[in-house]
């Protein structure tokens, strides 16, 4: 009874079998700009990672004979007002900065993700109240939140970090709630039901995994955003506390020398910069690459 | 005759329509509205009516996946209707359905493999191995190539899609298939050939249908039974030749006469109907069909028509046939 099926061209079954995901990340691969931020992250990832080998001096190696002295061969980035080598400290610096973009965004992702999955998928009065806590945590700016909470827990780099995640909290929620509810209209939900599919497992293997992209694109742009915050509230005194080699505290100290020497803060300055820059260009790109409406 | 496999009796769906910030229930949409029906092992039963007369939600509420608002569903005598949800998660197994768009049923991320398996991994049946070998040949039944099960559904054709379907509806063996529009989203050639499909499985597997479609040739060429819906009520329901050779339901004659024939220059004998199909929020009363008719008579608004059998195996639900079948009956023969 299968005479009458019209086979496939047998040449196409040799055709490689790829996922969608596969599909986008040839389409990011062919981005230059996307390629250059993907640089850019791996190249301060390797140097988080292989920091202690790559800086020459430690985060608090004073030399008060060695102040303020300008860039040179043997302190490529000058020395700051206690004499320690700025290079080694932007380098130590962006395991910092690093881990609170990657960590706090990673705590709003699973803490989003739950909230709004609950919200999406099953309605009714769960979703008004969490849809209802979001909007007032988005009523106050992020910053201003941001400061609150670290205000009320105390400055450190910890509570900075947990501030930016809270503050983060109801944009991945949002994200995953509206995509939710779009997918558990498709009719493959309908068909998991009809095998006798539970609910948590439709959750798990079908609504999850197709909500999945535009929080990893939202994932990368909030990192670079983390890091901006977590440098400001450092600058502000609520973040890392000295003598951490926090890029945004590492700024706010060298403001006072801006004019005799410069190179304090520029340095830091333009690793926030690169990092930040990077992670867009990724974050761009990652988007460009799994949005439908973008491929020709 | 045996007990029919599934029986539904006084099935309706309501659906309220919310207004206002607090969600109150302003009204209903009617769309089931008492239907009921027998199916026999090994046959099919057809659905067919237009857009929105209800058809796709009785063939959902059947299996719960929309709950009905009134009315018993028993499947091989149990009472599906008053199953606790896991045993009607197990029930599910014997009663699986096959979608109308072969786009969007099929999880887009899953590759063939994962989605055929599926069904297996939910009942917890065979162990990996025999899951593979179980896909490959459905694969194989229903026309496409082991191969074919790393593949992802964007690479198949619609038709191909549509097996795939088909495919994952039978790996549970189940007895009962539920096609909602199987093929109204296919082109005409690839029609045949899934129709031709389920006929041939059909037979090899023993199963039973409920065919739901528009078209009523299509209908025809599947269905061993046919119920013509019109605004969530069943108006008639007989064997398949005797509904197309004499129709006796107003409806259901003018559903026939608008079938296309492939003549130019061929000129209808009735008139066609006018008008659009009322909201079900507020359908007519008595008959909902008298708003349409071109045989109303006074007493069509204000009875609701009952469907009763008016020769062995065939019902109808309307004023004209409240006596029994009159064979002088004029306009049994306007039909064209």
């Amino acid at each position: 009874m299968t005479s009458m099926t019209p086979e496939l061209n047998p040449k196409s079954s040799k055709a490689k079998a790829r996922s969608p995901f596969q599909d986008s990340l040839r389409t990011f691969r062919k981005s230059k700009l996307a390629v250059i931020g993907t640089i850019i992250v791996v190249f301060f990832i390797l140097l988080a990672i292989f920091g202690p080998l790559i800086a020459p001096q430690g985060i608090n190696e004073q030399n008060f004979k060695l102040k303020l002295q300008s860039p040179s061969s043997e302190f490529w980035f000058g020395t700051d007002v206690f004499g320690r080598d700025i290079f080694s400290r932007v380098v130590l610096g962006s395991r910092l900065s690093l881990m609170v973009g990657f960590a706090s965004v990673a705590i709003s992702i699973i803490v989003g993700s739950i909230l709004g999955i609950l919200a999406g998928y099953y309605g009714r009065w769960v979703d008004t109240i969490i849809s209802r806590f979001f909007d007032i945590l988005l009523a106050f700016p992020s910053i201003l939140l941001a400061i609150a909470i670290v205000t009320a827990l105390g400055p450190s780099l910890f509570n900075a970090l947990l501030a930016i995640a809270i503050v983060n909290v109801p944009n991945f929620g949002r994200l995953i709630r509206s995509k939710v509810l779009s997918i558990k209209e498709e009719e493959f939900i309908t068909a998991a039901k009809a095998i006798g599919m539970k609910d948590s497992r439709i959750l798990f293997t079908h609504v999850l995994p197709n909500s999945m992209t535009p929080i990893i694109v939202q994932g990368t742009l909030a990192i670079a955003t983390a890091i901006i915050e977590a440098a400001a509230l450092g600058f502000l005194g609520l973040g890392a506390q000295a003598p951490a080699p926090e890029w945004g505290k590492m700024l706010s100290d060298a403001r006072v020398y801006l004019v005799n020497a410069p190179w304090t803060m520029i340095f830091p300055g333009l690793a926030i910069m690169l990092t930040v820059l990077g992670f867009n260009l990724m974050g761009d790109g990652l988007r460009d690459a799994f949005d439908p409406k973008m491929k020709n | 005759m045996s007990e029919p496999l599934l029986k539904v009796t006084g099935l309706k769906k309501y659906f309220p329509i919310r207004a206002g910030i607090f969600g109150k229930e302003v009204g209903q949409v009617k769309a089931v509205d008492d239907v009921s029906f027998e199916i026999r092992q090994g046959e099919t039963l057809g659905i067919v009516g237009e857009s929105g007369c209800g058809k796709s939600t009785t063939g959902r509420s059947l299996m719960r996946l929309i709950e009905p608002t009134e009315g018993e569903v028993f499947f091989e005598g149990k009472n599906v209707t008053k199953m606790s949800k896991e045993e009607l998660r197990k029930a599910r197994r014997d009663i699986q359905m096959v979608f109308q768009d072969p786009y969007a049923s099929l999880n887009p991320r899953h590759n063939i493999q994962k989605i055929l398996e599926e069904p297996l991994r939910v009942h917890g049946i065979g162990d990996a191995k025999e899951r593979k070998e179980k896909v490959a040949k459905l694969l194989n039944i229903v026309g496409l190539s082991s191969y074919h099960a790393q593949r992802y559904p964007h690479q198949f054709s619609g038709g191909q899609r549509q097996r795939i379907g088909i495919a994952r509806a039978l790996m549970t063996n189940p007895k009962l298939i539920i096609a909602d529009e199987p093929v109204s989203a296919l082109d005409v050639s690839i029609q045949a050939q899934v129709l031709n499909l389920m006929k041939d499985l059909q037979e090899e597997l023993k199963l039973t249908y409920i065919f739901i479609a528009h078209d009523l040739g299509v209908v025809r060429h599947i269905s061993d039974r046919v119920g013509v819906m019109y605004l969530g009520k069943m108006v008639e329901l007989a064997n398949s030749e005797q509904l197309y050779e004499k129709p006796l339901h107003p409806y259901t004659q003018a559903l026939l006469a608008a079938v296309p024939v492939p003549d130019p220059d061929f000129k209808r004998e009735t008139e066609l109907l006018k008008g659009d199909i009322p909201s079900p929020s507020n359908p007519p009363s008595g008959c909902t069909f008298h708003t349409r008719c071109p045989f109303k008579m006074d007493h069509c608004s204000k009875e609701i028509p009952m469907l009763v059998e008016v020769e062995p195996g065939h019902s109808v639900a309307c004023h004209l046939y409240k006596d029994g079948l009159n064979n002088d009956n004029n306009f049994a023969k306007t039909e064209g």
